[in-house]
């Protein structure tokens, strides 16, 4: 047996929080070892195809849970390489919340004027760039264009895209086969691995211990690259600092799991889970009103029937987003896309008399697919979510052979997060339904409780250590040497997509990640370029 | 595809729950599994009995428990409604389109303890049909997949790639917020 591999800093996941981080370590002089659960895919490997088995069911996760399900990455580059790259700021409000803490729920020390030169940063990265009118699909067109109807305002949402590369082909949670869409494959990831950074891919971190001279222990298992339910002990590293990044649904699971040999975990990990308030409606348009009262028309005979083309969210309104409004009342609505297969299931049939979610009147809808225009509401729900004990191994118990999983996540809305919902199911329906534009119904809570592609909060930064497990700097409370810098950190609901957000803490995380590695004997600066400038083609792995 | 002998009890039941999903045309007369209720084809033509089998999905050696369970919660289901069931078919395959809808009401309301068995067979009947993940989309689409067809999906390009070049009505269709900052960001 070989002696115990030593890093200096080890990542656990490959998303937005530890890509950043790993970079800057590794730029400043550290070695740094990235272990990602999920296998490792670049733009060739991408399929636009349903078939079980092809990139979307490789790198992408489901896991179910009691009253929430989790939508998530499950590859190298994580949340990155599936999602739909809509990258608003939070908007200043949001860090003024006090959810049901009865106290500001975000540190004191930061708030949007603090977070917006890191926001800087991450936006040269990627980069993100604004969208321009002639950018947004028809889709968005058509939302922007009914919410203009209805007296409301709507904007075209800044992104992480490459326009003039984008085909609109709508298959971006398959990941990006044009390198359009700005995943962390194209500029974090591959300035790291420049660096010297080593990332594992099909390296699952089950647990963390501590060494005898107060080290961690980092005890991984190795993934079966098709068949994820089969998963081994691989094996154990030795690191000096650890940075979690494994996501909202999986980095509280290994702390659980650590707690036996690490000691008392502070009381907010595995609580106060946030699944960023989200909700789905789906509009079935009318394309004769959508002509006659809006005006649309695309120049080959129909107003719209163009649910198909696109980049996912492009447009959003924001009149919601008011800070005059009590907290639980404010939310955006953007359009969407999501593919037929999981997309469609929970869509309920406008005006059924029988079943709404399958029979004869949701075949009827989906004769209509093409005229339907999805849209997602993030609200400001209550931190309801509580993590159970954790399975086996990893943060679900697996079902099938990729995606489709059992996790220990339990959520039961509040009144707060219930009438947030019913708000702002009641403004899509007062945009969509003027004039006979559409007909609208929400997607069944019924069926597998709420659900979320937005995952947070479940290990969160804050001020008060009885309702959060980080301080201010990320640091694990009680535990020095171990840092947060996912979704998990985030304290609540951001009434916006969270990618930005997620990336700006990260990267404003990262000075007190070097000064707490200077002080564990790392030798490490701090002061790398953006990588931006990194080379352009994604790095490959393989193996 | 699979070594062992097609047993018609299990496959008819699948069907017939398969079709109680998204309903279809009789295949032949006499074909009991489908309703016959719609015009069109459905989950059954669409493929749902390959997608449940998958061993993609790892339920293939359930199915024939689950087919079981589906027959015994029929059969209460006749009980307690006193209906006569058929003999010669299996129980939930006896049931009437509507007596079938009602029972998957039942199985998958929230309140039923194997609610996530029944929701999870509907998805992969639902997925067969619009998303057709037992095989190739391109392939799909090309041998005319009822589902696909139905649903619209746009084919892709020779290279097997979905490009839209006109993709948009190209003019500002409503104000932005007055607060938009110089990022494009709520304040």
């Amino acid at each position: 047996m070989s002696a115990t591999e030593k890093f200096d800093v080890v990542v656990v996941g490959s998303g937005f929080g530890g890509a950043i981080t790993a970079y800057h370590l590794a730029a400043g002089g550290a070695s740094v070892l990235v272990l990602e659960r999920g296998p490792w895919l670049t733009g060739e490997d991408f399929d636009h195809d349903f078939k079980l088995g092809s990139s979307y069911t490789r790198i992408f996760d489901f896991t179910v849970g009691d009253g929430m399900s989790v939508l998530a990455g499950n590859c190298v580059g994580g949340g990155s390489v599936v999602y739909f790259a809509t990258m608003p700021r939070a908007p200043g409000f949001v860090f003024e919340r006090h959810g049901s803490i009865g106290r500001r729920m975000w540190p004191a020390s930061i708030d949007r004027a603090a977070l917006d030169p890191w926001y800087d940063l991450v936006s040269e990265a990627l980069p993100v760039t604004r969208q321009d009118w002639r950018d947004v699909p028809y889709a968005g067109g058509l939302f922007a264009a009914a919410c203009a109807h209805a007296g409301r305002t709507a904007n075209p949402v800044p992104s992480a895209i490459d326009k003039p590369k984008c085909t609109n082909c709508n298959w971006m949670m398959a990941g990006c086969k044009f390198d359009a869409k700005r995943s962390l494959l194209l500029n974090y990831l591959p300035a790291a691995v420049a660096h010297g950074a080593e990332i594992r891919p099909l390296h699952e971190v089950q647990r963390l211990s501590r060494t005898g001279d107060g080290d961690y222990l980092v005890h991984y298992n190795v993934v079966d690259d098709t068949d994820y339910r089969l998963s081994g002990p691989g094996g154990t590293v030795e690191a000096k600092l650890v940075v979690l990044a494994a996501g909202a649904g999986a980095t509280p699971v290994i702390l659980q799991r650590s707690e036996a040999e690490l000691g008392a975990m502070p009381h907010a990990v595995g609580r106060y889970f946030s699944g960023n308030g989200e909700r789905l409606n789906t509009a079935v348009i009318n394309d004769e009103r959508a002509r006659e009262v809006l005006g649309l028309d695309r120049g080959d005979g129909q107003a719209y029937g163009a649910h198909q083309i696109g980049k996912g969210p492009c447009v959003a309104t924001w009149d919601k987003l008011d800070p005059t409004l009590p907290e639980y009342s404010r939310f955006s609505l953007e359009q969407l896309y999501f593919p037929p297969g999981l997309g469609t299931i929970l869509a309920q049939a406008p005006g059924a008399t029988g079943p709404t979610w399958f029979g004869r009147e949701k075949k009827d809808m989906l004769r209509e697919w093409q005229s339907w225009l999805t849209v997602f509401a993030m609200t400001e729900d209550d931190n309801e979510g509580v993590f159970g004990p954790p399975p086996a191994t990893g943060n679900a118990e697996r079902i099938a052979q990729q995606m489709l999983g059992r996790g220990a996540l339990s959520y039961q809305p509040t009144d707060n997060t219930r009438r947030g919902w019913a708000q702002s199911d009641a403004d899509v329906k007062d945009i969509l339904e003027r004039d006979g534009i559409a007909r609208v119904m929400p997607w069944s809570n019924d069926l597998v409780g709420a659900y979320t592609v937005h995952p947070l909060s479940s290990c969160r930064i804050g001020d008060d250590p009885r309702t959060s497990a980080l301080d201010d700097r990320h640091e694990l409370r009680g535990h020095p040497g171990i840092f947060v810098t996912d979704g998990s950190a985030v304290p609540g609901a951001l009434t916006v997509n969270p990618a930005l957000t997620i990336a700006a803490l990260a990267e404003r995380a990262v000075p007190g990640l070097v000064r707490a590695a200077q002080r564990r004997g790392v030798k490490v600066t701090y002061g790398a370029p953006s990588p931006s400038a990194a080379p352009a083609e994604a790095v490959a792995g393989r193996g | 595809m699979h070594d062992r002998p097609v047993d018609p009890v299990p496959t008819q039941t699948l069907e017939a729950f398969a079709d109680t999903i998204i309903p279809g045309v009789k295949r032949f007369p006499g074909d009991r599994a489908i309703s016959g209720v719609a015009a069109e084809d459905g989950a059954v033509a669409a493929g749902a009995l390959a997608v449940l089998a998958d061993p993609a999905l790892g339920l293939a050696d359930a199915l024939n428990g689950m087919a079981g369970m589906l027959n015994m919660h029929a059969g209460d289901y006749a009980r307690k409604h006193v209906v006569r069931l058929d003999p010669t078919v299996p129980a939930f395959v006896a049931l009437s389109f509507d007596e079938r809808t009602a029972l998957v009401q039942e199985l998958t309301d929230p309140s039923h303890p194997e609610r996530e068995v029944w929701f999870g067979a509907a998805l992969f009947c639902t997925m067969a049909f619009d998303s057709a993940p037992h095989m190739s989309t391109k392939d799909a689409l090309a041998q005319g997949h009822p589902g696909l067809a139905l649903i619209g999906f746009a084919t892709p390009e020779p290279d097997g790639l979905w490009r839209f070049p006109r993709f948009s009505y190209e003019r500002a269709l409503a104000d932005p917020h007055p607060d938009t900052t110089s990022t494009g960001s709520p304040a």
